[in-house]
């Protein structure tokens, strides 16, 4: 069986990032989720962010490689 | 009038929070208007649109809150501004200790909960993909319920969830029921045998809470984004999760609710149908059914006939509509129209598209801000003019405010102007419960009927059809209750509706 079709019928577990009442009805709901209090990321500084995207890229190759050996 | 603004650093809070909060405190007496919101590029355009921009909002990050009020006078505006304080306050999470603190990042979110697997995401457009890529790089499935994500992006993340088998459910998806679980806005419908994969988000509630009133149940319900079929994206999502429906041993029908796909897309799709050995229902929203029927699957001619047809296939048995056509004839009968215009108040995108399908082949010429194929563009979004259908959470008027199943303000205010216009003899809505719905839509609906029929003295015919169950927070017997008590007839399904507005129309 496929690794998607393995999911269903698991325990949905939710981290949520945006609109708080998502993870208030899921919580009503008894779904275990936890809300981060997001914000844009570098102080909402478009050069920084900019610059942590192509830190990000790298990280992902690297981690890719490392997979790869 | 008078405008003053308080500015407060490094305090973030989502969209939807701070239009609700700006909305509430813009009907205060003497406020003319309220502008709450983190310094984006779109507020501060606003401000200026609005006359309400200051020198001190230069220098300002998407991170620091703007709370800027017009009113009457001094004393009013900071009366005004104190107020959004209050209600933002109210808002906060309480926290004593630094432990009981909200993670602030994703990162720190995976380490309190590491079982996590998924990630629901409502960030600002610009923001999600890189949230979305980092969920799925962890393993994880995501709903990406942010809009403004390029398509780019979404191929890129799609094609990282195919090589990885993880859900990228989106963008601008609002519905999913995982495992049970309603995510974002989505029905309280019972579990069953039927999964649905579908592209359009209020096509998949109707749908969902068709099945679970007509006493079946879904195993899941899959929302992909309105762009999955698309030539660009190939149907990734799509395809993946319709693999997965069909090796699942708790889903027995499978449903597919679409705008028709991309022509490149269409063959490997029925391809990839052809390996299932299982019933599948097609829905291709205004799309030739004989396409489907050609190629051996069950073709649904709108969204209640896809509920019932699952249903049909889920029992081996046959599901009637839950009300008969000949009932929606004699509602029609006892009605009169005073004047000759219908008039469609939607927050469902897909249920004001499935109106206008239905409805202009049989009356002509219909006016809409999203108009389907053979109806016409309005002039202007802000004025109705003869018969239009109108999707109120169409971006026209959901810039800088929350959407009409969130917020009611827009839709009260429009049915109190449509209704004071003589040459209106029929006024549609739907109402969408389930989560993240407005806790009392049939309530705002009944408080902005009776404003307008005191103001005008005109008497349209109401009719409002409920998209939702009894399990959802709201309630379909309570808020059905609350609209039949203000004269409205009330429908099961958008289809009914129609078909009531079509008798009425074919009367006058």
């Amino acid at each position: 069986m496929s690794k998607l079709a393995s999911f269903f019928g698991q325990k949905v577990k939710v981290i949520n990032l945006g609109i708080p009442s998502f993870a208030e009805d899921l919580r009503q709901q008894g779904v275990e989720a936890i809300h981060t209090e997001w914000r844009p990321p570098a102080g909402g500084n478009k050069k920084i962010q900019a610059l942590l995207a192509r830190v990000e890229v790298w990280q992902g190759q690297v981690k890719a490689a490392k997979g790869a050996r | 009038m008078v405008v003053c603004h308080l500015i407060k650093k490094q305090t973030y809070f989502d969209s939807v929070t701070l239009m609700l909060i700006g909305s509430q405190v813009k009907k205060l007496e003497g406020i003319e208007n309220a502008v709450v919101g983190m310094c984006t590029d779109y507020n501060i355009d606003s401000l200026k649109r609005l006359n309400m921009y200051h020198q001190d909002f230069v220098g300002l990050t998407p991170n620091d809150l703007i709370i800027c009020i017009m009113g009457k006078d001094k004393a009013t505006a900071d009366a005004g501004i104190a107020e959004v304080e209050n209600r933002l306050k109210s808002r906060k999470p309480a926290g004593g200790t630094s432990a009981e603190l909200p993670p602030s990042t994703q990162e720190e979110a995976a380490r309190r909960l590491p079982e996590a697997n998924v990630v629901l995401i409502s960030v600002p457009g610009e923001y999600a993909a890189r949230e979305a890529n980092q969920a799925l790089q962890n393993g994880r499935h995501v709903m990406l319920f942010s809009d403004n994500v390029s398509i780019d992006e979404e191929l890129q993340l799609k094609t990282l969830g195919v090589s990885k088998e993880l859900l990228v459910m989106g963008p601008d998806c609002g519905t999913a029921i995982i495992n049970g679980v309603p995510l974002a806005f989505a029905n309280a419908v019972r579990a069953g045998d039927i999964g649905l994969v579908a592209a359009s988000g209020t096509g998949l509630q109707e749908v969902t809470s068709t099945i679970h009133r007509l006493g079946c149940g879904v195993s899941q319900a899959i929302g992909v984004g309105g762009r999955d079929l698309s030539e660009k994206i190939g149907g990734r999502m799509t395809i993946m999760a319709t693999r997965a429906l069909a090796e699942d041993p708790a889903t027995k029908v499978i449903v597919l609710i679409s705008k028709p796909p991309a022509e490149g897309v269409l063959k490997p799709l029925f391809a990839e149908f052809k390996n299932i050995d299982k019933k599948i229902v097609v829905y291709f929203i205004g799309a030739d059914p004989k396409i489907i029927e050609d190629q051996g699957f069950v073709a649904a001619r709108n969204l209640e006939d896809a509920a019932i047809k699952a249903c049909d296939l889920s029992r081996k048995t046959s599901h009637k509509p839950e009300i008969a056509d000949e009932a929606i004839a004699s509602l029609a009968a006892k009605q009169k129209m005073t004047g000759k215009n219908l008039r469609g108040l939607y927050s469902g995108g897909t249920l004001c598209d499935e109106a206008q399908r239905l409805l202009q082949p049989v009356i002509g010429e219909i006016f809409s801000n999203t108009p389907v194929k053979g109806c016409k563009e309005m002039a202007d979004v802000y004025k109705s003019s003869g018969h239009c259908i109108i999707d109120l959470g169409d971006d026209n008027f959901t810039r800088g405010k929350a959407h009409p199943m969130i917020d009611p303000d827009y839709r009260s205010e429009r049915m109190i102007q449509e209704s004071a216009d003589a040459s209106v003899g029929l006024i549609c809505f739907d109402l969408v419960l389930g989560y993240g719905s407005h806790p009392d839509m049939a309530g705002e609906m009944v408080s902005a009927i009776k404003l307008g029929q005191q103001k005008s003295g005109n008497r349209p015919i109401l009719a409002a059809c409920i998209c939702g169950t009894e399990d959802d927070p709201q309630g379909y017997q309570q808020q059905k209750a609350k609209l039949e008590e203000a004269g409205v007839v009330v429908f099961p399904t958008n289809v009914a509706m129609v078909k009531f507005a079509q008798h009425c129309l074919e009367r006058k």
